[in-house]
């Protein structure tokens, strides 16, 4: 179980930050809500083995699953779930005002490309 | 009384609240925003006092008892942070408000600034890693807001990659504390100082370099920093006054926090204090290539981290004593710094140097302002930043680190050369003829204030170093933070 989820985990990072070093907005934003789950799923493979419910009554404690780290994981859902609303809100703003999703060059790094273009 | 430590949390969030109710009401929303500032003011006031005299207080958020629940823990070091940051935004806000335009074009602009607050407050104010992050989380999501409301045009990569580089740095923290709990079974942090000790030291080391590699980036450190001049000069001065003043330096106090607290080092660490001169350096010579007020003052923030870092990476009392000092000081004199770039742009319509001349007989009142701000960012007697300096210099001396020592005064001189730029292409010069816009007696009142807070400093340079060094030994000496938050040394 914990390999499954720290490979599930790792395809999600790579898959994740791919996609956030691409052009697109758009794919960037998908990229970003990748890297979350893996973060998310990783913690949900912290708590250690499933178990069954966390309900004191009478049960042997060792069987128990720990009920921390799915609050946690509740938590960092609910703020990464905002936060790609806003994301999402940013980019169709991006575009509806520039007519495309891409993200620009720095002006700062292509005054740079130029003065170097310039030496040569 | 337990229950005080939580309120510089709760009267932010109820400040936010209300000013919603009010939204229709610009007047009533800048009643609630002030009323709200001044109570976290003198809230953190309070704190200050009674943790100096009689020790930490420790609030068990819903009775829930550490490390189990959520705690709150006001030590010397948070207490410390909160109510400088407290003064800071309360002048800022009062800036804010008297420069009119930036809560008029944004309604919300209240409620989401002393959401800024309630984030501030809880970072400072957490005893667990997870709150930690639910800490960040609110702050930033509150200065995404700030940040990209009127950005519009060839601004909008600037915001777009402020708020990727500050997602991508929140999903790692997330990943840290993953790691860490399954490690150590534990996001306390009292509980960490035992726990992470008794994990192999190689696994230790790595989640203590990730953490502060997250930190590293909210701090803006070196190579780390490149969001941050790009970013800040585009938002309103208020904001971007805010952000320079606490943003960055919540991540060195996460820094501090951590490094010091659950991955100790016994001796000076090298690597950290290579990565505090890159960071002074090339923060410092980024500000001389710049042509914009505001843009070289962001670099300056960038080039005044390498500072904290440095203190901190001697892991002795001394240094991560001159760490916090340093800390305090630059709160305060970057927002100082930042309003006064404000105040020549609103009077001048804009802050590139080669297109203002002559703000010294123009508006001598501005002037005036920036001097004490630009010498104490350089580090001159009798100013603040000469007593965060000299203490950084000593403790480096003390424990032999000449080369960074070296470093960190070099980066002094740069420092002041690119004040003195400032200085002859904005104040000097011959007058233009154009028309001078009046500005507000508020506006010109906060900076002031912020200004004066900024000497005050430097008057009680002593009773603040004893405070500091009190902080650090509560953070340097084993068991000490533990003892008080879990009420047990081991």
């Amino acid at each position: 179980m914990t390999l499954a989820i720290a490979l599930a985990a790792g395809v999600l990072f790579g898959a994740g930050t791919y996609l956030v070093l691409q052009k697109l907005l758009s794919r960037i934003i998908v990229g970003l809500g990748l890297i979350a789950h893996a973060a998310n799923l990783l913690i949900l493979g912290s708590g250690g083995r499933p178990g069954a419910p966390p309900i004191i009554d009478g049960l042997n404690p060792a069987a128990v699953s720990d009920p921390l780290e799915q609050a946690l994981v509740l938590t960092a859902i609910v703020i990464t779930f905002g936060i790609t609303a806003f994301l999402l809100a940013l980019a169709y703003r991006s575009w509806s005002e520039q007519g495309s999703d891409e993200v620009e060059d720095d002006i700062e790094d292509r005054r740079i490309v130029g003065l170097a273009g310039r030496r040569q | 009384m337990s229950t005080v430590a939580t309120l510089p949390v709760a009267i932010p969030l109820l400040g936010a609240a209300m000013s919603l109710v009010a939204l229709r009401s610009l007047t009533g929303q800048r009643i609630i925003g002030i009323a709200a500032s001044l109570g976290l003011a003198s809230v953190a006031g309070w704190l200050l006092l009674t943790v100096g005299n009689s020790g930490p207080i420790v609030a068990n958020v819903a009775g829930w008892e550490a490390p189990f629940g959520i705690v709150l823990v006001a030590d010397r070091l948070a207490a410390l942070l909160l109510f400088t940051s407290a003064v800071a935004l309360v002048l800022v806000l009062v800036f804010a408000v008297s420069q009119r335009a930036t809560d008029e074009e944004l309604r919300g602009f209240h409620a989401v600034y002393q959401m800024l607050a309630a984030g501030v407050a809880l970072a400072l104010l957490t005893g667990d890693l997870f709150t930690l992050f639910v800490a960040f989380e609110i702050m930033l999501t509150a200065s995404y807001v700030l940040l990209t409301y009127r950005a519009g045009g060839a601004q909008t990569r600037a915001t777009i990659s402020y708020v990727v580089i500050g997602l991508v740095a929140s999903a790692l923290l997330l990943t840290c504390i993953a790691l860490i709990y399954s490690v150590a079974g534990t996001v306390n942090i009292a509980d960490l100082t035992t726990k992470l000790g008794q994990v192999p030291s190689g696994l230790r080391a790595g989640i203590g370099w990730m953490l502060f590699l997250v930190f590293g980036i909210k701090a803006a450190i070196f190579p780390l920093f490149f969001w941050l001049p790009d970013s800040y000069p585009v938002a309103p001065t208020p904001v971007t006054a805010v952000f320079a003043g606490l943003l960055t330096k919540i991540g060195v106090y996460a820094i501090i926090r951590t490094q010091t607290l659950i991955f100790p080092s016994d001796g000076p660490s090298t690597l950290m204090l290579i990565i505090a001169g890159l960071t002074m350096v090339v923060g410092v010579l980024g500000a001389i290539a710049q042509k914009d007020v505001k843009r070289i003052l962001s670099f300056h923030i960038v080039s005044q981290i390498g500072y904290m870092i440095m203190g901190l990476g001697f892991f002795t009392v001394a240094g991560v004593t001159a760490a916090v000092v340093f800390v305090v000081h630059q709160i305060i004199v970057k927002a100082s710094l930042f309003l006064v770039g404000g105040l020549v742009e609103a009077s001048e319509g804009t802050g590139v140097i080669d297109r203002v001349n002559g703000v010294a007989r123009r508006s001598p009142v501005v002037a005036a302002l920036f001097l004490p701000a630009a010498f104490s960012l350089a580090g001159f007697p009798p100013f603040s930043g000469f007593v965060g300096k000299l203490a950084l210099v000593e403790a480096g001396f003390a424990i032999e680190q000449w080369a960074v020592v070296g470093v960190s005064l070099l980066a002094s001189v740069l420092t002041l050369f690119s004040m003195t730029k400032i200085w002859s292409g904005v104040f000097w010069g011959t007058p233009a003829d154009g028309e001078i816009r009046r500005l507000p007696t508020g506006m010109i009142g906060a900076t002031a204030g912020m200004v004066v807070v900024g000497l005050f400093i430097a008057l009680a340079a002593q009773p603040l170093l004893d405070y500091a060094q009190q902080a650090a030994i509560d953070l340097l000496e084993p068991g000490a933070y533990r003892a008080f938050v879990l009420g047990s040394p081991a």
